[in-house]
């Protein structure tokens, strides 16, 4: 299962320190992690959002420091790419996936999937017994229909006004956060409800 | 992408101002009072939804508004459903309308409520409830008009199961098992008549039922699986995907719910395999190429399994769809993304075979001749890498059993992965999981484990941030007693493998001379032959061809232009670390002998590391702090490495470029060279010893320091003072010697300020020290105890030793005294 879908900043943000990031759209799936373990079964739901927006940020900040080392350590320069190129910059992206430790912020050990796509950051939180071949296509599938349906190649607040839109294409796409096993004409009968969906 | 255009709408969302947001709250609920609501709501709503995410407290909405949100969650338009789910799961319910999962009907839940429900469920019991629910929904017969309905209470189940799997019991347990075999194995083959969700025109005149197609064109013979397409999909067929897209997730977690108990017992296991065996006497693993009349061969047997209890029939099932799987593998599909789904369901058949020869041993001898057959097929191709790991898995788990010979599986994945491979981050990250999952298992079947170090490293010198975690729970398997020197030797030498991992890179992607451009000296280097023997060292994929090479000073340089390369400075950064972890763990494997010749290598080493900033300082200060705890635990070794230290001790350079690491082996030398340590101590050794550092401290401090060098630290002068003072402690007759010195020393600083201090506060500790322990040796009787304490006071035992304990001694003195 994925536990949560990140779209985030990998740049440096002038409100925010060195390494932090900046959460545009977090989602996160099934039910809270505190009530069904011991510590955190006092916590009140108040005090659970806040830890979970918490969790969230941890998760940001540290594919933020994944994706700057390794574009570090690729030493490939940053091309911005004009809307419209969206393919384009989703070749160019750069992806890996890191170890998230048991407690590290989740009770148990994550695997977190990642796509850089310039500036911003799309993550994947799955279980590490997970299909990680399934969950890169489709990390890469959801990042390549955010693109697009959001013109995030432009200014890119279009995320922030139309989170519904990927609210919508996750439901089709990652169901409860379920990876599917789609072919290309499942695919195709999802993007098309989709985008019958964002045309509304 | 990210501009201030954002950054402004978050800040604005976050400091709207209390009666800002009253307002927006009122005309929020005006507006949704409305009969047809319009785009103004959705952005409204849209607003409202980033005002409460874009801080992590909590806001709370006026009941009104909440009333309203809430029965929009059953809106006709999907708009209002998603934007309500969004909205309710960002705030909380009011208190006291908390939704009671008992008594709610459940029944008519979309996918967007139903994720709200989950999301706001307050205990086990709430999920509880709404699994029961869900359950019945699935149970009960759907009418036409819901079509797609179903599709979301799998993804839910399988939440419920991932985070709390006692919310199921034995009977939900059974239905789901009786579900999932329909769905997977019973599929319609023919194709949909359109989309599921309703509402498209087939005029009965062209409803010919068309059957479905296999991925390269082809008409298919068998069931459905996912690897199949057609125009538009029936909804048993949308369920056969989301059952798939479960099955191996609840292939191994359904024993662990509620009343989880294994009915079957085993005898009856056996007969009911046994008499399978007998109809599957052919070959699994024969494919059949004709088209249309078809009879798979997988599943011929169909009906004798419907003798099996639901979850073994699903065993059986999910056996026979993954055999077919692999078989549609190997189908040239038309369409890339395919493609690429084909080997995910490569991995996933495998995986559930995997699981499900471990649940029934006797399925082993059925899928191995198709895990052969599959690795047969895949092994020469490398990009099917993350493919063969999860066939390796099944190796390790099953290959005992059925006395399969595994060494080509071995070969292949500890010899080409990281060679090859080392550069994929995805194939890095499943590679070393599968390491650290099967640790014991692979130091018990796999020999070449341990010798492999030199290729897994590989891994770690190319992207040493992302892997080095996994590391740090890999390397103390791989530290043995036959390769821990080879494996310091490697690991000092990480930074170079990773400039090498870079050339070689470079080196296959470059063309032979750059046009114009500037040449890479080490990448000349790399490429010439006589240097070849150096790299191709650094690359070899085991251990066992010898510690390390003669001419690693050349190598160093050779790669010198490298230090500043961030791949190669990220490696860097993680040595120490690893080297702390080697200590630790060789401490415990390894005898004297190893352990002296562990010291030897540091000593050697401390001068002959690749020269990148800070990368020696460290290193230098690992060394010293195991340098120091290897001579606390085995004093013996430094009478016994007295040669080497006093030969590294006497090298005056040293006290310049070395000081941390020099300060340290000088403090062991005045520390443990004395016969209560080792009784080969004999008084010529402390006297040489005396020697050598009497020389050295002559030498710093009766000029000023060679030129480019700092002035020695006051640490060194210091500790050399006292190992002299130790050292003669033991050996009287060196006394006089020491404190000629120290008076001199005395009488020289008492003249201004020396050459070879240049701060006056140092200057004072140093001769404050001097004149302590010039006091100190007036009495020898006194300075022997002191600077050479017997073991018994350093060690003291207190209430662990019976002789000297207190309380035995107190009772004793009772009675004594009270004896009449």
């Amino acid at each position: 299962m994925v536990r949560c879908f990140l779209i985030h900043t990998v740049c440096p943000v002038g409100a925010l320190g060195a390494g932090d990031s900046r959460v545009l759209y977090s989602r996160v799936f099934g039910p809270d992690e505190g009530i069904l373990s011991d510590q955190n079964r006092d916590l009140s739901p108040e005090e659970r959002r806040v830890l979970q927006k918490e969790k969230v940020s941890v998760v940001a900040r540290q594919v933020r420091s994944a994706v700057s080392l390794s574009r570090e350590a690729s030493g490939r320069l940053l091309v911005e790419t004009e809307p419209g190129d969206e393919a384009l910059a989703l070749q160019e992206a750069d992806g890996g996936v890191a170890r998230l430790r048991a407690g590290d912020p989740f009770a148990e050990e994550m695997s977190a999937l990642w796509l850089g796509v310039q500036s911003l950051g799309f993550t994947l939180v799955c279980e590490p017994h997970e299909n990680l071949l399934l969950a890169e296509g489709t990390l890469h599938n959801l990042t390549r229909h955010c693109l697009e349906t959001l013109h995030m190649l432009g200014q890119g607040s279009e995320v922030l006004l139309r989170s519904n839109r990927v609210d919508a294409l996750l439901s089709r796409l990652l169901p409860h956060g379920q990876l599917l096993f789609l072919n290309h004409r499942f695919a195709q009968s999802l993007e098309k409800e989709v985008a019958a969906y964002v045309a509304k | 992408m990210y501009s201030h255009g954002s950054e402004s709408l978050i800040k604005q969302a976050r400091e709207i101002q209390e009666s800002e947001l009253q307002k927006f709250h009122s005309r929020l609920v005006k507006l949704l009072q409305g009969k047809e609501l319009g785009h103004e709501a959705v952005d409204s709503l849209q607003r409202l939804h980033l005002i409460l995410s874009a801080t992590k407290y909590t806001r709370t909405l006026p009941p009104e508004l909440q009333k309203r949100l809430q029965s929009l969650l059953s809106s006709p338009a999907e708009q209002f459903q998603v934007l309500s789910s969004a909205v309710l799961r960002e705030t909380l319910p009011l208190s006291g309308q908390e939704v009671n999962y008992n008594q709610e009907n459940f029944i008519q839940l979309n996918s967007h409520a139903a994720a709200l429900l989950l999301s706001q469920a307050g205990s086990r019991a709430d999920v509880s409830s709404l699994c029961a629910h869900l359950l019945c929904s699935l149970d009960s017969r759907q009418s036409e008009g819901q079509a797609n309905s179903l599709a979301h209470t799998l993804p839910i189940l399988n939440t419920v199961l991932t985070h709390s799997p006692e919310c199921l019991t034995e009977d939900h347990v059974t239905l789901l098992s009786k579900k999932l075999v329909d769905w997977l194995r019973y599929a319609s083959i023919t194709q949909g008549g359109g989309a599921p969700s309703g509402g498209f025109f087939t005029g009965p005149r062209s409803r010919q039922p068309v059957p479905i197609a296999e991925l390269d064109g082809t008409v298919s013979g068998d069931f459905f699986t996912v690897l199949c397409v057609g125009q538009g999909f029936t909804e048993d067929q949308w369920m056969n995907v989301y059952s798939f897209s479960m099955l191996r997730h609840w292939l191994l977690t359904y024993h662990s719910v509620a009343n989880g108990n294994n009915t079957a017992d085993t005898a009856n296991k056996l007969q009911l395999s046994l008499s399978l065996s007998h109809s599957h006497s052919f070959c699994n693993d024969d494919r059949s190429e004709v088209d249309g009349s078809v009879v798979s061969m997988v599943s011929a047997t169909s009906s004798s399994s419907r003798l099996l209890p639901p979850k073994e029939r699903l065993r059986e099932k999910a056996f026979q769809y993954c055999q077919r799987l692999i078989e549609q593998s190997d189908r040239k599909a038309h369409k890339r993304t395919d493609t690429d789904l084909q080997k995910a369901c490569l991995v996933e058949a495998v995986c559930i075979l995997d699981c499900v020869c471990g649940e029934d041993a006797s399925l082993v001898f059925r899928t191995f001749p198709c895990i052969k057959a599959l690795f047969g097929r895949l092994s020469s191709d490398l990009s099917f890498a993350r493919v063969l790991l999860p066939i390796a898995q099944f190796y390790l788990n099953h290959g005992e059993m059925a006395a399969v010979d595994c060494e080509s599986v071995w070969t292949l994945v500890f010899g080409r992965f990281p060679a090859e491979l080392f550069n994929s981050p995805f194939l890095a990250h499943e590679f070393l999981r599968f390491l650290r999952l099967n640790l014991e298992s692979l130091q018990l079947r796999v020999p070449q484990y341990s010798h492999s170090f030199p290729n897994l490293l590989k891994f770690l010198a190319w992207d040493s941030p992302a892997v080095v975690d996994d590391f740090v729970d890999l390397l103390p398997s791989l530290v043995t007693a036959g390769t821990a020197v080879e494996l310091l030797h490697t690991l000092l030498d990480l930074p170079c493998l990773s400039a090498t991992l870079v050339l070689q890179v470079r080196s296959t992607c470059l063309p032979i001379s750059e046009p114009g451009g500037r040449g890479l000296l080490s990448l000349d280097a790399f490429r010439s032959q006589s240097f070849r023997g150096l790299f191709l060292f650094l690359l070899r994929g085991e251990a066992g061809s010898g510690d390390t090479i003669d001419r690693l000073s050349t190598l160093h340089e050779l790669l010198a232009e490298t230090a500043d390369w961030p791949r190669v400075v990220q490696c860097a950064q993680t040595v120490p670390v690893l080297l702390h972890i080697f200590f630790d763990t060789v401490i415990a494997v390894a005898d004297e002998k190893l352990l002296a010749h562990l010291v030897q290598v540091m000593l050697e080493r401390s001068s002959l590391l690749l020269n990148i900033p800070k990368y020696n300082k460290e290193i230098h200060r690992v060394f010293s702090c195991h340098l120091l705890r290897l001579c606390k635990l085995h004093p013996s070794l430094v009478v016994d490495q007295s040669h080497e230290l006093l030969e590294f001790a006497g090298a005056t350079a040293k006290v310049y470029s070395k000081e941390e690491i020099y300060t340290h082996v000088v403090w062991v030398l005045g520390e443990y060279l004395s016969a209560s340590c080792d009784s080969r101590c004999s008084v010529r050794l402390i006297t040489s010893c005396f020697e050598t550092l009497e020389a050295v401290l002559f030498e710093i401090t009766s000029s000023a320091p060679p030129p480019g060098a700092d002035c020695p630290v006051p640490r060194v002068v210091t500790s050399l003072m006292s190992a002299l003072a130790k050292l003669a402690s033991r050996s009287h007759d060196l006394i006089p010697r020491v404190s000629l010195f120290l008076s001199k020393l005395r009488t020289v600083t008492r003249g201004g300020p020396v050459a070879w201090c240049s701060d006056e506060e140092d200057l004072v500790a140093i001769v404050t020290r001097g004149e302590e322990l010039w006091s100190l040796l007036k009495a020898p009787g006194v300075a022997q105890s002191v600077l050479t304490p017997p073991p018994l006071v350093t060690t003291p035992q207190w209430h662990r030793d019976t002789n000297v304990a207190m309380p035995l001694r107190l009772r004793a003195l009772t009675n004594l005294t009270h004896s009449q």
